[in-house]
């Protein structure tokens, strides 16, 4: 989804996130900017239909406003001097994984893009991604339907073994992005990992977003998004996620009886 | 006038103070009250106001202004209460202070004005918040043409920033614009207040309330933009560089960020699930309205047995807010004693009122937790030693003598800091070792036109410290724009 931003357009750089708010009464969640334009002053984001608020959102037609995007948060991702690079983006994290493939190329490094999905209607930016200056590009589907079947660490893996790359970078659901980190781990190579803890502010003041890395507590929003991937405590971060799914689940069937669509 | 010897008193009768008992403040249920967030102090009548007012006893040489930390002119609109002129009353207060109906409700009054009041010696001060609050509820009554605002000078030409629309943001951008400065505030969050609108809750500070005001600075000229974290959508420079360079042109900021990262304890277990911050579990419910989820979007785990560590304001207001989301338990765990708490007192004395259980003396050494879920705490019992710097006497633990206390909920009371953010605004700026920013009385930073006030300079604060602060740097930010801006 685009929305004309042209403030938050002329800052974002590849890592970071936004806050938003459809409407009134609404949840802030944050989402991670895919693409943007400060020439034009767009910014633009992909979201998965999972709950109530990223149904509003799909339920927007062009032309309508959003009561509140807060952004850019987080700091940026770091790119420039990771030399050969495994990029590896699983689900709405391919958004992530494409801006910061972008970067990291347009800053010198050689990049390969690992771009995994259950099936290949969930993928998405595959035609955006081979646009780029990379090297490669591999397509992973957990069924097979198109590209490699399998999951996205065993190409990882092959690189690792290989010796082909100095530096991964992974971005998607944890408990890709742990496999991911215990993959490269076996190989010392180092690697970054994009969190997705629940926020609320997105700004350092609640708390809500904390992790534990390296054992010392970290909030996601301000100190993160991007955290060593062998220092993560996975296990708590999959069990904090979990912490509203049956809250989810009230506001998803109360949205449902308004709304035609099914959750 | 100054300089003018004060007016013949002989020309208005004569004073009798009466000699009645303290006012009660009529207020709602504790039964009644604990199970909703509406408020529960209803607010004086205009009989009790007078009733109150009349028992003032106009000292010749009040002490009670000295108590105020803004030295309003206590004696002035309690006189102007006992004469029934409402109007001349609310612009004696706003001549210091612009929020009178917020901090009539929220100032630690028994501290302040009411412990300097004469009549304090005997147990019984005069009510002056409450008197407070009457006369900044009567002024929002009011539409919006016959409220008292204050006459704006004409304009300028600066332009001025605010960051943070706190107490002390909102105190300095009124003051601003009144000294006919343009102001915009840029606010981080999606709607103006700061702990105004996150923390206190609407059952101690009506949102309408703290909306009335602000639509008040609205309408003298004030802009509000939301959603911008300053240090990360521009920075202190930018917001000042002149507009060739790409910047906003502004020609003077004022940071009013707030001590708004919340501090956890560092024990065990505090990334269970069911550990909140104060200020998360406040912003869910008031900001995030989440005591009407699913009509609201966003949730809050609501527990069944809720222990909150601390013993402040935000202790009490965690507390009670658990109690009305419907928490069968909710109690207090505090190290030192009720006496030590710093919570207004009025606070404590409700919470108790509404069911707050108090477990003093104790602290929590370890967070207990079964498959990821908070299970309970366990505390250590703790004495009270020598006194410390602060005069209070600090607790000391008890070797040996852990218990463990059954809860599904901990609230983490326990204090803030200043935002890391603030280094992402103005990395050049002066700060403490704790990381707070570094003024002169005035609020001067040590960049030249920034200015600062409130809890970023302070560390948690009062709403009365901070909006002194915010108008205080206001008349340094207005003389420095006139005197030519030394240094620029
Ligand atoms: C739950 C609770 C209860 C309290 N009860 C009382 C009470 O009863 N009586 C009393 O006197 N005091 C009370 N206090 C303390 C009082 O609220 C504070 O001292 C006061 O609000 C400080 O005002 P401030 O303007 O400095 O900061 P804040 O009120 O914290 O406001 C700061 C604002 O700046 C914004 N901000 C921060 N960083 C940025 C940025 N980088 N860019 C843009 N905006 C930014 C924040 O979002 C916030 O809106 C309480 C505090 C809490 C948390
Ligand atoms: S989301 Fe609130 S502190 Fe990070």
């Amino acid at each position: 989804m685009g929305v004309e931003a042209p403030r938050i357009a002329r800052k974002v750089k590849a890592g970071q996130f936004l806050v938003l708010r459809v409407a009134e009464g609404g949840e802030r969640i944050p989402l991670t900017f895919s693409d943007w334009s400060a020439e034009e002053g767009w910014i633009r984001f992909i979201f998965m239909r999972v709950g109530k608020t990223t149904h509003e959102l799909s339920h927007l037609e062009v032309g309508d406003s959003i009561a509140d995007v807060a952004g850019p948060l987080g700091q940026p991702t770091h790119v420039g001097d990771l030399g050969r690079v495994a990029v590896v983006g699983g689900g709405v994290g391919a958004a992530v994984a494409y801006s910061v493939a972008r970067a990291m190329a347009e800053a010198g490094d050689e990049v390969t893009v690992i771009l995994g999905a259950r099936t290949a209607d969930l993928l998405v930016l595959e035609e955006e991604l081979r646009a780029l200056p990379i090297k490669e590009l591999v397509v992973m589907t957990d069924d097979g339907s198109v590209g490699r079947g399998g999951l996205v660490t065993a190409p990882l893996k092959e690189l690792c073994e290989s010796g082909a790359i100095d530096n991964a970078f992974a971005v998607g659901p944890a408990i890709m992005m742990k496999f991911c980190a215990a993959t490269t781990a076996e190989f010392d190579v180092p690697t970054i990992v994009s969190l997705n803890p629940i926020m609320v502010d997105g700004t350092g003041m609640c708390g809500a977003c904390r992790v534990t890395v390296g054992g010392e507590t970290k909030f996601g929003c301000v100190d993160g998004p991007d955290f060593d991937g062998h220092a993560v405590n996975f296990e708590e971060l999959l069990t904090r996620q979990r912490i509203y799914t049956d809250d989810e689940r009230v506001a998803d069937a109360e949205y449902s009886r308004g709304c035609q669509c099914q959750v | 006038m100054p300089g003018v010897a004060e007016n013949q008193p002989a020309e208005k009768p004569r004073h009798k103070p009466s000699r009645a008992p303290r006012t009660p403040m009529p207020e709602r249920e504790a039964a009644e009250r604990a199970t909703d967030f509406d408020e529960v102090a209803i607010g004086y009548s205009q009989d009790d106001a007078i009733a109150e007012a009349m028992r003032c006893l106009q000292c010749r040489n009040p002490t009670c202004i000295d108590g105020c930390p803004v030295n309003i002119d206590i004696k002035s609109f309690i006189g102007h209460i006992i004469e029934g002129n409402w109007a001349d009353g609310v612009a004696v207060l706003k001549e210091r202070n612009a929020l009178p109906a917020v901090c009539g409700r929220v100032c630690p009054q028994e501290e302040q004005c009411e412990a300097a009041c004469v009549l304090a010696k005997k147990g019984e001060p005069v009510a002056i918040g409450r008197l407070e609050r009457y006369l900044g509820d009567f002024d929002l009554a009011c539409d919006i043409e016959s409220r008292c605002v204050p006459e704006l000078a004409p304009s300028s030409g600066f332009r001025v920033a605010v960051v943070g629309s706190g107490p002390a943001g909102l105190a300095a951008a009124g003051e601003l614009a009144r000294l006919g400065h343009a102001v915009t505030i840029f606010e981080s969050l999606h709607a103006p207040g700061g702990v105004l609108s996150y923390g206190i809750p609407e059952f101690r500070l009506p949102k309408s309330i703290v909306n009335a005001e602000i639509e008040m600075l609205e309408t003298a000229g004030v802009e509000i933009v939301l959603d911008s974290v300053i240090g990360q959508i521009e920075t202190v420079e930018e917001l000042m560089a002149p507009s060739e360079k790409g910047g906003s042109g502004y020609d003077a900021v004022f940071l009013g960020l707030g001590a708004g990262l919340p501090v956890f304890m560092g024990i065990p277990g505090e990334n269970l699930n069911g550990v909140y911050s104060a200020n998360e579990f406040l912003t869910r419910v008031n900001l995030m309205r989440a005591f009407d989820f699913p009509h609201a979007d966003t949730p809050v785990w609501r527990g069944r047995k809720v222990a909150v560590v601390g013993g402040g304001n935000v202790a009490m207001d965690a507390a009670r807010t658990a109690k009305r989301l419907g928490a069968e338990e909710v109690f207090l765990v505090y190290r030192r004693t009720e006496d030590e708490m710093p919570a207004r007192r009025e606070e404590v004395h409700h919470a108790r009122e509404e069911g707050i259980e108090f477990k003093m003396l104790c602290s929590p050494s370890e967070i207990t937790g079964r498959e990821g879920w908070v299970t309970g705490l366990v505390a250590t019992r703790m004495e009270l030693g020598e006194a410390d710097d602060s005069g209070r006497r600090s607790p000391v633990c008890v070797l040996g003598s852990e218990f463990p206390i059954e809860c599904d909920t901990v609230i983490m009371a326990v204090g803030t800091r200043a935002n890391p953010m603030l280094d992402r605004a103005a990395p050049d700026i002066e700060t403490t070792r704790r990381g707070y920013i570094l003024t002169d009385e005035e609020g001067a930073t040590s960049v030249p036109g920034v200015f600062a006030g409130g809890d970023i300079v302070t560390g948690a604060a009062t709403v009365i410290l901070a909006m002194g602060a915010g108008k205080r740097s206001a008349r340094a930010i207005d003389a420095w724009l006139r005197e030519g801006k030394p240094g620029a």
